[in-house]
């Protein structure tokens, strides 16, 4: 029963030169957002999360740049377009970021100007996306506050973000975002800095106003319990790659790929019922940095169930190993296969 | 009945608000205001908050890494008891022997110009009068014990990873053998793969130091992990204190409820309650009168408006179970399933 996917993402690759050699933070992601879902992106921090996020508005933080794969977006309203090949600063660019793919980000308070009202920084959306007069421009401004549950909409119009608590600041961004009616809303851990009840709050906000408008959602994350509350769809991340992609509910009772499971197990749950001060199952290491070119699955230094001579020479690819469950561990025959025919195809060069 | 390691007696810390040219006094921030809790010897107390709650002040107005604006801390030693809160220069540096702190921010908390060894040797130096020779044995015998190589003694801390920093952060806690550890966020800012890894160390280490643990944090999966008891804070003050089970299954405080229905489970089947909280916490240097938490109360009534409820005990006298609410026998409230 999957929709059209309104934003299909292939094979994208963002990197950048360094003095230490070629920094890869995105290598090679594929992500299908279906129309009018919420699909969830977790994995560790350096993990690629924020970039993916960042790539598909084109606004990869200098000196990083795509250096290859495609972004189509295809909305309806326009002939699809690949993102990825358009000028970051171009007019065509421009014109969808904001308006049709918005974002918003982890910390509210670095977001926001702190120099305009927040009245300003909503109504500037509409202003440039929309050429709305500065009158117009207020009263939609006044709206998109009431929308996303602002206290005293009217009189926060004329508030600075340093006037507003971490939740509300959240809300306005949150106004600025939907602004423009965008179809794409790219979420990057939303609600991380905030405290739990306000969490909640502002989760309940996300789903009413993606319900509501019809919207498609990408919410960027590293808690679980946030993924299990919000998404249908759910892929992990690991060093630049999409490790596994399954429904919510899939990817929660039957993880597949050792990482996922060895996230699921590792975080202490409320309500768990799990022995008190038990050990809890640890992943040996950290994630390597986007630097580290590793033969192989990326995961087999960390991995438990790692088999030598398997693991560390050929490169998983994704296959499906249960139906709508995808995943890159060469310990499912699928993707073996799968890995083993793709590994004859000489890959092409990344563009440098 | 295990014995009181520590005792709170109306805790306050109370921050001045300076306003104006003169920048004269204008009004106070309760941080902290009038806490009464006793920590267990050998137990895990968890102290649970939002942010601005006063959970981390609480923490450190202990150990006087700020000083408390009034109030009891009871000390109760092998030899006898002390008030920590009264103590002089001199004492108070040999109480710290005793009473130790694990940060937050395992970035910030490590001094980058100090290389590894002379960051868990540093208490050693101050406290302890020892040979540079056994000095470096204890320092290596501490690296050992919280997993780390004992050739890291000449790195610097920027070589580390989080993980690896807060282990570097444990030791020096450890250093000097305390009997309590104020422990302040010690897994927030780390990766949850990580963070198991910290959180099987601290309670190792526990099990084999036999160390008494104020574990702050607001994370609530890790705190039913960790802790025997817990305490849950609300505006500066102690709403609600019981066992971890208690509290997590049947709590008695309409806050402490809220804050359970809040968390999102990691689990796709759960079917989310929306017994969402209304508002925000409120400003500490304007506190709502009665019940600070009745603005946001879904069961408040007048006298939740003008009568500020104590802190009492709703359960058993041999299981006591606090709540600071006026209706905590009669409302039903809701725990973690």
């Amino acid at each position: 029963m999957t929709s059209r996917p309104i934003i299909s993402v292939r094979n994208l690759e963002v990197g950048a030169m360094s003095r230490h050699g070629m920094l890869r933070p995105l290598r090679g992601i594929d992500l299908d957002l279906p129309f009018g879902q919420t699909v969830g992106l977790v994995g560790e921090s350096g993990c690629g999360k924020s970039m993916t996020a960042r790539a598909l508005l084109n606004i990869t933080p200098a000196p990083m740049r795509i250096t290859g794969g495609t972004i189509i977006l295809d909305d309806g309203k326009a002939p699809p377009q690949n993102l990825s090949a358009l000028d970051p600063d171009g007019v065509a660019m421009r014109a969808i970021r904001g308006a049709r793919v918005a974002m918003i980000f982890q910390e509210p308070m670095t977001a926001l100007s702190p120099v305009h009202t927040i009245g300003d920084q909503i109504g500037e959306m509409v202003r440039i996306h929309r050429k709305l007069g500065r009158r117009e421009a207020k009263a939609h401004a006044i709206e998109m506050l009431d929308m996303v549950s602002m206290p005293n909409a009217r009189q926060r119009y004329d508030a600075y973000p340093f006037n507003l608590s971490g939740g509300m600041r959240q809300r306005a961004m949150i106004a600025m975002a939907l602004a423009c009616g965008p179809d794409v809303l790219v979420a990057d851990e939303p609600t991380t800095a905030l405290d739990v009840t306000i969490q909640a709050q502002i989760l309940e906000l996300l789903q009413r106003l993606q319900a509501d408008l019809g919207m498609t959602v990408l919410l960027i994350t590293h808690d679980l319990g946030v993924v299990a509350r919000t998404t249908k769809r759910v892929a992990v991340m690991y060093l630049g790659e999409i490790v596994e992609e399954a429904s919510t509910i899939q990817l929660f009772d039957t993880p597949l790929h050792p990482y996922t499971q060895g996230l699921l197990s590792s975080v202490p749950r409320l309500g768990s019922r799990r022995g008190r001060r038990e050990p809890l199952p640890t992943m040996r290491g950290t994630v390597p940095s986007a630097l580290v070119e590793l033969a192989g699955c990326a995961f087999h230094p960390r991995c438990t169930k790692a088999v030598a001579g398997l693991c560390d020479v050929i490169k998983p690819v994704m296959a499906e190993v249960n139906p709508g469950h995808s995943a890159r561990c060469l310990l499912y025959p699928e993707v073996l296969v799968a890995s083993k025919r793709g590994s004859s195809v000489v890959q092409p060069e990344p563009v440098s | 009945m295990t014995e009181n390691l520590l005792e709170l007696r109306k805790l306050s810390k109370h921050f001045p608000i300076h306003s104006g040219l003169a920048r004269r006094v204008t009004g106070e921030v309760r941080a902290v205001d009038d806490v009464d809790l006793i920590i267990k010897r050998g137990e895990t107390l968890g102290l649970v908050g939002e942010s601005g709650c006063g959970k981390s002040t609480t923490g450190r107005a202990i150990l006087r890494a700020i000083e408390p604006t009034s109030g009891e801390i009871l000390f109760h030693g092998k030899d006898g008891t002390v008030d920590v809160a009264q103590l002089g220069r001199t004492d108070l540096k040999q109480i710290r022997r005793r009473m130790q702190m694990v940060f937050q921010d395992p970035y910030a908390s490590l001094n980058p110009r100090m290389r590894v060894e002379e960051i868990i040797a540093e208490p050693l130096i101050c406290l302890e009068r020892m040979s540079r020779g056994d000095r470096r044995d204890r320092v290596v015998e501490l690296l050992e014990l919280v997993g780390l190589n004992s050739q890291y003694l000449a790195r610097y801390p920027h070589t580390f990873s989080g993980g690896q920093r807060q282990r570097i952060g444990i030791a020096r806690a450890l250093a000097l053998a305390p009997e309590f550890v104020v422990c302040d966020e010690p897994v927030s800012a780390l990766d949850v793969s990580v963070q198991a890894q910290v959180l099987n160390l601290l309670i190792e280490l526990q099990q084999r130091l036999g160390t008494t643990y104020l574990f702050i944090s607001h994370d609530l999966g890790v705190i039913e992990h960790l802790c025997d008891r817990v305490a849950v804070m609300y505006l500066g003050r102690i709403v609600e204190v019981a066992d971890t089970e208690a509290l997590l299954r049947t709590p008695k405080m309409p806050y402490v409820e809220a804050l359970l229905a809040s968390v999102p489970h990691a689990d796709p089947h759960a079917v989310t309650a929306h017994a969402i909280v209304r508002g925000e916490i409120a400003d500490p240097a304007n506190r709502p009168t009665g019940c600070a938490f009745h603005p946001r109360c879904a069961y408040a009534t007048d006298v939740c408006r003008s009568v500020a409820p104590e802190l009492r005990n709703v359960g058993t006298r041999s299981n006591p179970h606090l709540a600071a609410c006026h209706f905590s026998e009669t409302l039903q409230l809701n725990g973690v399933a």
